[in-house]
């Protein structure tokens, strides 16, 4: 059985190989995306880096991408025929597609792979994310000043740690400029559905919301808001310019063009290797969109400076002290926290209402 | 001169045998001007739909036995449909019974964690049966009870069952090794005693293929020689006659939703422990409702559902191709394969109906 497979393997890669001798002087860098590239969010953030890899290197480069690849038994065989055509460098930009990618890194151990938020490596396997959390403290402040209803409303996309650390850092820091703030969180189950997304901003608009935050990748809410009127949103993942300067009054930025660059230069140069990589606003992976002129200049300026002080690592946006929602302690004064406990985050910081999804 | 519709009394055989290479003709000269709009090489486009994934010297290898892992969820759910279609009983809620099915059996298996033995395995197959069959039971026992109307109840139980699937994919059935992410342990690398393996190395061919072949094979078998196969097809075709035949609907509504559901139930569970791997917020993926399509595709029999089965498969496998090496948006794949619907359904007219030409005579 084993020598068998070891066979079928070998054949496969063989193929994969051959394939890849046709276009040795191209480097062939491939994409799988989880929504349409036109989702205006998500998506459509790194494809607009796919078309920056495409232009920094010309001829050099060629690239290829899949849309809209359901995150579930489709996914191992879309990265395993892009493997299978030729690609030296894959990108798998979704937190469901880590078991899948790692499937197909195993057997295609010269092709090398960068899973987008998850957590697990191998030697042809690297993971990135962005510190979406520091845009949130910034996002935050803005908020807090903003409300008049002290009513904040959060579209939040699936219960996991990148999501549920973003709320957290968001209710600390409008928390900070607004002691009565409340949070009004809906959980969509969905990155991309702009339906679903609409239906949840005018859910929490009508019970109160005046500034809607979301986690999720269309401009639905953006549009849920302009109609209702008197309502603030932010861009998420990408700048959603279109809404400014009311509803969008900022937004927050992925950034992957220089990551992007960078990894396929280290694949052209033979340099590439395994990494875990987590940027921030510093390193320029996360972007704080145009604050608009609907915010006030003093709040303006005190969300420009938050920005600067977590850019320069002056401020760190989970700085104790900082009980968990049940008030145990969990960041002493002064005290920050570690990369480790904020990857796994799986709880809320004191003051929040509600229960994360179990 | 002028064209003019006359109904046959009978569809035409020949017709019916016809009318699918019609309506994929249709569809390739429809999807060719499409693609040449899109800036695409209309034959190549095609080629790469149809042909690629069956011989393309890159992808062949790889893609035919993806077809078989692609479509077998596709018929197994599909056959257990067309039971139900058949007598007019009409179960659109599959796809719920395939989460619920993947959901129980996937449970049955991880609560034997970490224990190795070969009757995990088989424990969680019953297990996903189960859960399919007692999903369809609520709009069985509501219909044969309370009047109520199946095709609203089972549709509605779809959302039901995506809800509990989203609850047990981030609560009791989480990976506790996951760092808090949701999702269960994956069958495929954290416990080979409950997993689907391939049964051909490199394939991926899993144990759902097997289950789809034999489903077709006991779908002829009973619809052709079995009583019950009788009272369906008299049902579907004279409710009245049924009645005075000596046909009991009850029987009949709860025999042909349990088994869509036990099915459908059991293509969850395969997928779930085979190509996908674990139970996630997004394992449904809309299988139950394509099989709506396949089953009708097919004509309600099992024969031709195998064939539609694989038509899908292709379109599928050939469309996520042609995105790849043509650059395609997937919304003008997803059109095609519309569009392929589309032509079979409207090709049906030729079964029904005749053309006739009729000539003017001179007053």
């Amino acid at each position: 059985m084993n020598l068998l497979k070891t066979l079928a393997v070998g054949a496969a890669l063989a193929t994969g190989v051959a394939g890849a001798a046709v276009a040795q002087d191209k480097t062939k860098v491939g994409f799988i995306y989880v929504g349409p590239i036109g989702d205006g969010g998500w998506t459509y953030e790194h494809n607009k880096a796919r078309l920056a890899v495409e232009e920094h290197y010309g001829d050099a480069v060629e690239t290829v991408y899949q849309e809209s690849v359901p995150e579930g038994a489709d996914a191992e065989r879309a990265i395993t025929q892009m493997a299978l055509s030729g690609a030296d460098l894959i990108f798998t930009t979704s937190f469901g597609f880590m078991d899948a990618t790692v499937a197909v890194a195993e057997k295609f151990p010269d092709v090398k792979f960068e899973h987008a938020t998850g957590y697990k490596t191998a030697d042809n396997l690297a993971v990135y994310s962005a510190r979406f959390y520091e845009g949130r403290a910034v996002q935050g402040t803005i908020a807090g000043h903003l409300t008049e209803s002290n009513i904040v409303g959060y579209i939040a996309s699936y219960p996991i740690p990148e999501v549920i650390r973003g709320i957290n850092s968001a209710y600390i820091h409008a928390k900070k400029v607004n002691p009565d703030i409340q949070f009004k969180i809906i959980w969509a189950y969905t990155w991309f559905d702009p339906a679903k997304e609409a239906d949840a901003a005018k859910a929490l608009i009508e019970q109160g919301a005046d500034v809607i935050l979301q986690h999720t990748d269309s401009t639905a809410p953006q549009a849920a808001a302009a109609e209702a009127g008197n309502v603030y949103t932010f861009g998420q993942a990408s700048d959603m310019i279109e809404y400014a300067p009311m509803p969008r009054v900022s937004s927050i930025i992925d950034d992957w063009a220089p990551y992007y660059i960078e990894r396929v230069g280290a694949v052209i140069d033979g340099t590439w290797e395994t990494a875990d990589t987590w940027d921030g606003i510093g390193p320029g992976m996360v972007g704080i969109g145009e604050i608009s002129d609907a915010v006030p200049a003093d709040v303006k300026a005190e969300a420009l400076a938050l920005k600067d002080a977590i850019a320069s690592g002056e401020y760190h946006p989970f700085t104790g002290p900082l009980n968990k929602q049940d008030g145990s302690v969990w960041l002493a004064e002064g005290e920050t926290a570690d990369d480790g406990t904020l990857l796994g985050m799986d709880f809320y910081v004191e003051g929040i209402e509600g229960e994360i999804p179990n | 001169m002028r064209f003019a519709l006359e109904k046959r009394p009978a569809p035409s055989r020949l017709m019916l045998g016809l009318t699918p290479l019609f309506a994929v003709i249709a569809t390739m000269l429809a999807g060719g001007v499409m693609f040449w709009a899109l800036g695409a090489n209309p034959v190549e486009a095609i080629r790469t739909i149809f042909l690629d994934p069956l011989f393309d010297p890159t992808f062949g290898a790889y893609s035919r036995p993806q077809l078989l892992v692609k479509a077998a969820p596709l018929i197994l759910i599909a056959i257990g449909l067309s039971l139900g279609f058949k007598a007019g009983i009409w179960n659109i809620g599959a796809e719920g019974q395939y989460i619920i099915g993947a959901v129980v059996g996937a449970a049955v298996g991880l609560a034997f964690y970490p224990t190795e033995s070969r009757l995990i395995f088989p424990a969680m197959v019953i297990a996903g049966a189960l859960g399919g069959w007692a999903w369809a039971m609520i709009p069985a026992i509501l219909k044969t009870r309370l009047g109520t109307n199946e095709i609203l109840v089972s549709l509605m139980l779809v959302y039901v069952a995506e809800n509990i699937l989203a609850s047990v994919a981030s609560g009791v059935l989480k990976n506790p090794e996951g760092r808090g992410f949701p999702g269960s342990r994956n069958f495929a690398r954290d416990y080979p005693a409950a997993s689907n393996l391939e049964l051909l190395p490199g394939t991926g061919m899993h144990w759902g293929v097997v289950a789809a072949f034999i489903a077709v094979i006991a779908a002829y078998v009973l619809m052709t020689r079995h009583k019950m196969g009788f009272s369906i097809r008299l049902t579907g075709e004279a409710p009245r006659a049924a009645r005075f035949a000596g046909v009991n609907p009850t029987r009949l509504v709860v025999f042909s939703l349990g088994m869509a559901g036990a099915l459908a139930g059991m293509a969850g569970l395969f997928e779930v422990t085979g190509p996908a791997g674990q139970i996630s917020i997004d394992f449904g993926s809309g299988y139950g409702f394509t099989a709506i399509i396949v089953a009708f595709l097919g004509r309600l029999h099992p024969v031709g559902i195998l064939l539609a089965g694989l038509l899908m498969a292709l379109t599928y496998i050939g469309g996520e191709l042609a995105q790849l090496m043509l650059g395609m948006p997937a919304a003008a794949i997803q059109l095609f394969q519309g569009m392929l619907l589309f032509f079979l359904l409207a090709m049906d007219v030729f079964a029904n109906y005749r053309i006739r030409i009729k000539t003017r005579e001179a007053a």
